[in-house]
């Protein structure tokens, strides 16, 4: 079914890694720890971006996760130093959304099988493209002004807009 | 190259994965945390039905761009409000955080 290549192998390294590091982010008692988990995760996820072709991401997923998102959330738990290590994780309602988050994943695990190998189990043959879309044809999608380039500059405006509030909401006020 | 189905299996476990953390964490940085996940979780089904179903439309990558922008500022203003509720309140729980509860 599954050929045992350098491509698989990559790949069940990466989803041990996210979802690893998943487990350590919603378990570990220590935030600090729990952040270092976020980022094995996210490196996973850069790792799988590779392995879709989609190299500018998997960098930009680097940069501002790790680089920028990770380190600010470090931040944010050494400024909180009381709040590091709770005694108590979780809150009353954490059976309920255990329930709740494990029913989700089996509902999403049948949507995703069922129409792989099908009613009758006939395996569907999905035939995968060579030809891809490089970063140059992503940087022309992004300006062009018949694709991207509204959402672009609105999200540059949002940036703008959350850099500036950031700045307001954690001020003293004095 | 790997089937589809496993990248959409891998995507699922971690939306789940960062949904419980959402729900049940009661330190807010560790509920930022799992929507972080769960945002990446979505990355990683869009980049891969792009790659699978149509690799020549930039529409996956683009909309990924697009998350990347809204993370960086969802946890820039997420953490700026945790830091101030902490200077007020000196707790970051999120059921400490109830001024506006009816």
């Amino acid at each position: 079914m599954i050929e045992l290549n350098v491509q698989t192998i990559a790949f069940l390294v990466f989803a041990l890694f996210i979802l690893g590091g998943g487990l350590g982010v919603v378990t570990t008692r220590n935030l600090i720890h729990a952040t270092l988990y976020l980022i094995l995760s996210l490196f996973g996820v850069a790792g799988f971006f590779v392995l879709l072709s989609a190299p500018f991401l998997a960098a930009v997923q680097v940069l501002v996760y790790i680089g920028a998102i990770a380190i600010l959330i470090i931040f944010a738990v050494m400024l909180t130093r009381s709040m590091t290590q709770l005694r108590q994780v979780y809150n009353h309602q954490w059976t309920a959304s255990a329930v709740v988050s494990g029913l989700l994943f089996a509902l999403l695990v049948v949507g995703v099988i069922l129409p792989v190998w099908g009613i009758n189990g006939a395996q569907a043959v999905e035939t995968v493209s060579e030809v891809v879309a490089d970063t140059v044809d992503l940087g022309k999608a992004l300006v062009d002004r018949n694709q991207y380039v509204l959402p672009f500059e609105v999200a540059s405006l949002l940036l703008t807009a959350a850099m500036i509030g950031a700045i307001v909401i954690a001020r003293d006020d004095e | 190259m790997v089937p589809l189905w496993a990248y959409l299996l891998v995507a699922a476990g971690l939306f789940c994965l960062g949904a419980y953390g959402v729900l049940s964490r009661r330190n807010a940085i560790a509920v930022l945390m799992g929507i972080e996940l769960m945002l990446n979780a979505v990355n990683i089904n869009l980049v891969a039905f792009w790659r699978y179903l149509s690799p020549l439309n930039m529409a996956g990558q683009a909309f990924t761009a697009f998350i990347f922008v809204i993370a960086a500022a969802e946890a820039a203003v997420g953490l700026a409000i945790i830091i101030s509720v902490y200077r007020s309140r000196q707790s970051v729980i999120v059921e400490d955080v109830d001024i506006m509860k009816w």
